[in-house]
């Protein structure tokens, strides 16, 4: 019998520090298989988030660094002008990404840095106890919207990654979601996709992954699946934006 | 004939592996690993079909695939 499925070589064998059925793990073997697979793990540097992600760079066996919250995208323009030869990417979070970060990643984007970005967009803030994200749904209840998200109060989802589509220096934006093994294999096609351009200098590539927090949004694991395909996927709909 | 190798320390019992196997060959086992949680076994005498699918949606990358 041939070993036809395992663990990628650029992923740690060690075990993880995230909730059972979260979609952290499922993102981090995606782009440890990736890496593997392109043959760029001497080049690869990846900039780890703050959020439930804080110690990704535990995790992956290429080189990473931390940056402040939100501060990823800045971070990462630096070592990539620094290392122009050299894969660098960044790790987000919603929380990260779309609220504190906001600034970073617009101005990142709009200069067309030649980096990739790998969104993971969960709707609430997992690390510091399930508070309402700026990608929070609409009637989504979070430990800070006891009776759901209302628009008057707390306005409407963010939908960063069609914003950033509009502007001229992003050369590639595809949502995908982890909602089944058929989705996860197109989020890596994207994810792949996203490290292929940075390699062939093309400019900015973002992939948002829609991916499930069983903890705070109160579900089991299989039943947070379910949820972003029946709710979350129709808010955030799934394919190339750009 | 194909088959899966499970980390069973390593499982965190979410089952999506178990929601996901076509032939219904995973279970959730009633004992506790290391970290006291209930892991999932797989059914050796069953006909997987490596089809793989248990292995990518696992979180923890704790199943190994065979064929």
């Amino acid at each position: 019998m041939e070993k036809i499925f395992t663990r990628p070589e650029s992923l740690y064998d060690l075990p993880t520090h995230y909730c059972p059925g979260c979609g952290h793990g499922i993102a981090h073997r995606l782009i440890a298989e990736v890496v593997d697979e392109l043959g760029i793990r001497e080049k690869t540097i990846g900039i780890a988030p703050v959020g439930c992600a804080v110690v990704a760079y535990d995790y992956w066996n290429f080189d990473c660094s931390e940056a402040a919250h939100g501060r990823a995208l800045a971070v990462a323009t630096g070592i990539k002008r620094v290392h122009p030869k050299n894969v660098v990417f960044t790790y987000q979070g919603d929380g990260d990404l779309a609220a504190i970060g906001t600034n970073e990643t617009i101005h990142a984007a709009n200069r067309g840095e030649n980096l990739t970005v790998v969104f993971i967009n969960n709707a609430v803030y997992g690390m510091t106890g399930g508070q309402m994200a700026p990608t929070t749904l609409l009637g989504q209840k979070t430990s800070t919207t006891v009776e759901g998200r209302q628009k008057e109060k707390h306005g409407y989802p963010l939908k960063i990654s069609e914003m950033l589509a509009l502007l001229p220096g992003v050369h590639y934006i595809e949502r995908v979601s982890f909602q089944s093994p058929g989705e996860v294999l197109k989020a890596k096609r994207a994810i792949k996709q996203a490290f292929r351009n940075q390699i062939n200098n093309l400019g900015f590539s973002l992939v948002e992954v829609l991916s499930p927090c069983p903890t705070y949004w109160g579900l089991s694991p299989k039943e947070s699946l379910d949820w972003i395909r029946d709710v979350m996927q129709k808010e955030f709909p799934l394919g190339k934006i750009k | 004939m194909a088959k899966i190798v499970i980390n069973q320390d390593r499982c965190k019992g979410c089952l999506l592996c178990v929601s996901f196997c076509p032939k219904g060959l995973i279970k959730k086992s009633a004992k506790l690993n290391k970290k006291g949680l209930n892991f999932v076994e797989f059914d050796l005498n069953g006909e997987c079909i490596g089809c793989m699918q248990c292995a990518i949606i696992c979180p923890d990358c704790c199943i190994e695939v065979y064929k």
